[in-house]
């Protein structure tokens, strides 16, 4: 089981967000964060389900070369759909939307979201927008890969295409709100003492993650209208018969489809600068460079949406600025990843399921990073370009990345949520099986990729046969790795060990509230003297280091190897 | 001649960018399983000599070092630098195409390819092309984007609707070898592929003047040039209404608002179908758009016709008029 | 979350909730900037590619009518500014009477884009089958280029009467709880945010009347 905080685990307290108010009308009209965070979880498991069974039949398709479980027009509407679903309705609200929304405000020392019903409101945004894509996919499908490219998307696809924009259209403003509400409730509603430099890594991800959704939604918005209007009344800015360009489109497109992966991926690092500190019981080494690195990727991953287009026949001195400046957006994350490990480096490292995750996850993200150097690289990527090595190269950093993370996390927080904690040997067999599971699903995929088998094919030649056997085997062990956490999480709501207030421990303010938290999280507002992951300096932990730990604010008694 | 083994893991190079393009990708790959197998073997190092031994104890606190820092930001920046040179200068080769090139004309649409050869010859989704010559493709869209992909020259480019684009490499070992489209463009996506047949030099003249019968492009492009009445006002005069097309191609032309453009393939497919634009100086904007009314592959035979018309007073190859007023100085 | 008075229950006083609904509303102009910006993005594109041809669509519209709206709107900002001073006054008759005038003047502008779409329609000038553009004298290329122009003009103007309408939805809730003396000296924050959207609005047409109406007015 997980380390014990001083204070023993006890009965969930009485009154607590959970058990505030009954009824079906309590949940559907909260404005609590902490319900909407669970609405969302609701929904984006629904949506990861769905992309994920288009996934597994996708993998099944692909065992012989030929492919007989479903026809071309059916292959093609399945990853459109799976890239869609995944894309659009799991991954980029996934970590903002369920672990942003809940702790947050809890982070800051706050009550709520700057604003609670808007929060509300993105929700059922997001589920109308949900409802126009599921309209789309019971319509018969869409079939133009979640890029949507022109002309065919506009002219020539004979599918439910503009429902299935308007319907990311309006998701758009569940990314565009949450991303106004977070910088708000950031800048505005920090609790006294709660200074910049104090706030988590969580935070700090997450306002970089805003500042992309409020830049970049509005663009994605307005491509796919133009898309939806030019397949709906006919305007010509995408189709070359009217003096349109369809590579008008794919700037437009990627302006936002960029940023969008750093969107996906911010979160997940923010997660893992939570657990890796908090399990390791030491800070963040280097917090003010990974705080800055967040920033960074934030704002040069705006000028670099051109390297999806080195083929597209754009010029080559524009190709040759757009590498470079992707090879600079590269070198915050590795930053990152070094401050993480060097985070390890004399701690306590505990071997509990948020760990396994956070370090799956470094490894996962550290080659799904460098084959984006691959990417990046201009020689290469002409080879290598819509072929399985890029399928691979996204997965490791969306699947290995920001899936592991968001499980991770989820882990982390469960006994906060939920007032719970999960069956930790099971987890850690999950998780282990993930990894696995993962690695097997993927890495053929770079192998296939070199070799020259494009992506979106539904029929191969016979020499690649053995790789993507490979890959679906492994995604068979992958789907093992995700069912077994659905089950346990929901066994342990009611059968898991009670929670501690703060298990691990952890030294942010969300490990003050109860577990799980009352409604306003806060009875009277914190007031915060302490550095974030200060364990040295926090004697409430009730933990003992080597040496006894001095008064708080007094700074460490001894001066240990490499402190600056 | 198919190039494939048991388990391929590997593809063979057939080009003279392959062994470039290889090198830096396994120049890439070092320097990547270097830093990655560093990174993992720091983590599992820390994982399991500093595991937590009593349930209480806490880390040694270390907040950062700007040595560090500053360390593994230089020398990744260091190793970036090179790899974004390194891809460049083959980037910049691949698109930069030589001046001696055999030109293919490609038109792609869902979901083929049709392929021709210098004299007019056509091949669907095959290519056959001589070793050790540097070819150019010149490649069109009918409908959608597509891309030309050869994985065993390690070059690819997309083809897309309303413009000409461009790619060029040099086969280096005879042999057969796959080609694909590899961008989305429907159905039959997947199923758009065939083959490229490298020969021997000698082989590839032999195959050439083999099979008769191939339509001769230029003529095609001659008989529509009639039937759609160009030659009303592209009469091979200079009191024409239209410009004097012969030996146009390959000269500068000067435009009416003083720029100067090579007459290309490019600048011909556009002064046919919207001839409002970058209308030559002295002529009225009088050409009708020929958008919608004739197909890429009919512009290529029009352009094939253009390019057969001698200059005034000099010889060429290539088909003479079939009809009408004859060349020569006015 | 439970509120006391005008004092939302997540906030801690007055002066932090005044401020978060001012940078929320900052912020989301922000995104509504980026969202304009992908049309005039097209629309630069476009017309630098065929300048001509744009200069012949722009003459089919009005100038008098884009000229009356541009000064109807200006206006309306006017009496908006004068709306949210008179709530920073605490003057609740002079806020409603501005928040009238304002209305009355959206609802004029709205009136006018009505009378010019119509004309448009009865001209042929809406982009699909039934586009005609005489002036194009039958070429194919100036046709399928005017019909770009026409694209953006709905597109743009389409997306900001959409927006107006939105504006014209907020001041109505406005005069509402104006009428029922919600607003005083102290607490008028909802008047001030609804101020910055409405200039917002007015000023995505200063730039779209030139970039439509006036490329080429000589000729």
């Amino acid at each position: 089981m997980s380390s014990q905080a001083a204070s023993p685990a006890s009965t969930p307290p009485p009154l607590n967000y959970l058990n505030a108010h009954y009824g079906i009308r309590s949940w559907l009209l909260t404005t609590d964060h902490k319900r909407i965070a669970l609405l969302y979880l609701a929904s984006v498991t629904f949506f990861f389900i769905l992309g994920g069974t288009f996934a597994g039949l996708i993998r099944i398709h692909l065992l012989t070369p030929r492919g007989y479980l479903v026809t071309p027009e059916t292959y093609n509407k399945l990853f459109t759909m799976h890239g869609i679903v995944m894309i659009f309705f799991f991954l980029i609200p996934s970590i903002p939307a369920v672990l942003g929304n809940f702790l947050i405000p809890m982070m800051i020392g706050a009550k709520d979201l700057a604003f609670p019903k808007l929060n509300l409101l993105s929700w059922y945004i997001y589920n109308l927008g949900a409802l126009f894509a599921l309209f789309a996919i019971i319509n018969g499908g869409v079939d133009t890969g979640w890029t949507f490219y022109t002309p065919f998307s506009s002219l020539y696809s004979n599918t439910s295409v503009a429902p299935a924009a308007i319907g990311i259209f309006i998701t758009g403003f569940t990314s565009i709100l949450t991303g106004l509400n977070f910088v708000v409730t950031i800048h505005t509603m920090r609790a006294p003492g709660m200074t910049w430099f104090r706030l988590p890594i969580f935070v700090w991800a997450h306002y970089a993650t805003s500042v992309i959704f409020i830049l970049g939604t509005p663009v994605i918005a307005i491509t796919l209208l133009l898309v939806a209007l030019e397949r709906l009344f006919h305007f010509g800015f995408f189709n070359p018969a009217l003096g349109g360009d369809p590579i008008l489109f794919q700037h437009l497109f990627w302006f936002y489809s960029h940023p969008a992966v750093y969107i996906m991926i911010l979160p997940a690092m923010g997660v893992v600068s939570e657990i890796i500190p908090t399990l390791s019981r030491k800070p963040l080494f280097g917090y003010p460079f990974v705080a800055a690195a967040s920033m960074a990727i934030a704002v040069i991953g705006f000028f670099v949406w051109a390297h999806h287009m080195f083929v597209a026949g754009q010029s080559p001195y524009s190709a040759l600025v757009f590498s470079l400046l992707s090879y600079m957006v590269a070198i915050p994350s590795a930053v990152k990843v070094f401050n993480w490990v060097a985070t390890l480096y004399k701690g306590s490292i505990s071997y509990d399921t948020p760990m396994l995750y956070a370090l799956g996850f470094i490894g996962l993200f550290v080659v799904g990073g460098l084959t984006g150097l691959f990417l990046a690289c201009l020689g290469v990527d002409v080879h290598v370009h819509d072929t399985y090595f890029v399928i691979a190269h996204f997965h490791y950093i969306m699947v290995g990345g920001a899936v592991m993370a968001y499980m991770g996390g989820l882990h982390f927080w469960w006994p906060k949520i939920t007032g719970r904690m999960y069956p930790e040997s099971v987890a850690r067999v999950a998780a282990v099986i993930l990894f696995v599971g993962f690695n097997l699903t993927f890495f053929p995929q770079f192998i296939l990729g070199y070799l020259g088998m494009p992506r979106r094919y539904h029929n191969y030649p016979p020499e690649f046969q053995v790789f993507n056997v490979m890959s679906t085997a492994g995604a068979s062990i992958l789907a093992v790795g995700y069912i077994l956490p659905m089950i346990y999480f929901i066994w342990s709501m009611r059968y898991g060990a009670v929670a501690p207030r703060n298990p691990w421990p952890g030294t942010g303010l969300e490990w003050q509230t109860p577990s799980p938290p009352p409604t306003e999280n806060f009875e009277k507002t914190p007031v915060v003297t302490w550095e974030p992951y200060d364990f040295y300096n926090r004697p409430d932990l009730g933990l003992t280091g080597p040496e006894p730990p001095s008064p708080p604010g007094s700074g460490p008694a001894l001066s240990p190897a490499g402190d600056d | 001649m198919i190039a494939q083994s048991e388990l391929p893991l590997f593809p063979r190079g057939a080009s003279s960018f392959a062994g470039g393009v290889d090198s830096l990708f396994l120049y890439l790959l070092a320097v990547s399983a270097f830093f990655a197998g560093l990174i993992f073997l720091v983590i599992l190092y820390s994982f399991v000599k500093y595991r937590r031994r009593q349930k209480m104890e806490i880390g040694v606190p270390i907040h950062g070092n700007m040595k560090l820092e500053a360390a593994w930001i230089a020398i990744p920046s260091f190793f970036a630098l090179v790899m974004f040179g390194w891809g460049a200068s083959i980037y910049i080769n691949m698109r930069r195409a030589p001046q001696d090139t055999l030109d293919i004309y490609v038109v792609a649409k869902q979901w083929m390819w049709k392929l021709q050869q210098p004299d007019g010859r056509r091949e669907i989704n095959e290519l056959h092309i001589p070793a050790g010559r540097n070819i150019r493709l010149i490649m069109a869209s009918e409908d959608v984007i597509h891309d030309f992909f050869v994985p065993a020259f390690r070059v690819k480019q997309d083809v897309v609707p309303g413009r000409y684009t461009t790619m060029w490499f040099r086969a280096t070992r005879p042999g057969r070898y796959r080609f694909f489209c590899s961008q989305y463009c429907g159905t039959n996506h997947a199923a758009m592929g065939g083959w490229v047949t490298v020969m021997e030099p000698a082989e590839y003249q032999a195959w050439l003047s083999g099979s008769a019968g191939e339509p001769d492009t230029a003529a095609a492009g001659a008989k529509l040039f009639q039937q759609l009445a160009c030659i009303s006002c592209h009469t091979g005069l200079s009191t024409g209404r239209g410009p004097v097309l012969n030996g146009l191609f390959g000269s500068k032309v000067q435009l009416a608002d003083g720029r100067a453009l090579v007459v290309d393939e490019a600048y011909i497919r556009q002064c046919i179908l919207d001839p409002k634009v970058n209308i030559p100086s002295g002529y009225q904007p009088i050409m009708p758009a020929f958008q919608g009314l004739v197909t890429e592959e009919q512009i290529l035979d029009l352009i094939a016709y253009i390019k057969s018309l001698p200059a005034p007073g000099g010889t060429a190859p290539g088909a003479a008029l079939p009809e009408g007023p004859r060349k020569g100085a006015p | 979350m439970q509120r006391t008075g005008e004092l939302f229950g997540q906030f801690q006083n007055l002066d932090q909730q005044r401020e978060a609904s001012s940078l929320g509303m900052w912020v989301f102009l922000i995104t509504e900037v980026m969202f304009f910006g992908g049309l005039f993005l097209a629309y630069t594109i476009n017309r630098s590619a065929y300048p001509a041809v744009f200069a012949m669509a722009s003459r089919e519209l009005d100038v008098h009518l884009g000229a009356l709206n541009t000064g109807v709107l200006i206006l309306s900002s006017f009496t908006m500014a004068m709306a949210v001073w008179s709530s920073q006054q605490g003057r609740k008759k002079q806020l409603i009477a501005f928040l009238i005038a304002t209305l009355v003047l959206g609802g004029v502008f709205l009136g006018v884009k009505y009378v010019e779409w119509s004309a448009k329609f009865h001209h042929h000038l809406v982009p699909g089958s039934s586009f005609a553009f005489p002036e194009a004298h039958g070429d194919v290329g100036t046709i399928a280029h005017a019909q770009l122009f026409f694209s953006l003009y709905f597109g743009l103007t389409g997306l900001h009467a959409l927006h107006m309408i939105v504006g014209v939805g907020l001041l109505t809730w406005l005069l509402i709880h104006a009428a029922r003396g919600r607003f005083t000296a102290e607490y008028n924050t909802p008047v001030e945010i609804c101020g910055l959207y409405w200039h917002f609005v007015d000023i995505v047409w200063i730039f779209l009347f030139p970039l439509l109406y006036l490329i080429d007015l000589h000729r």
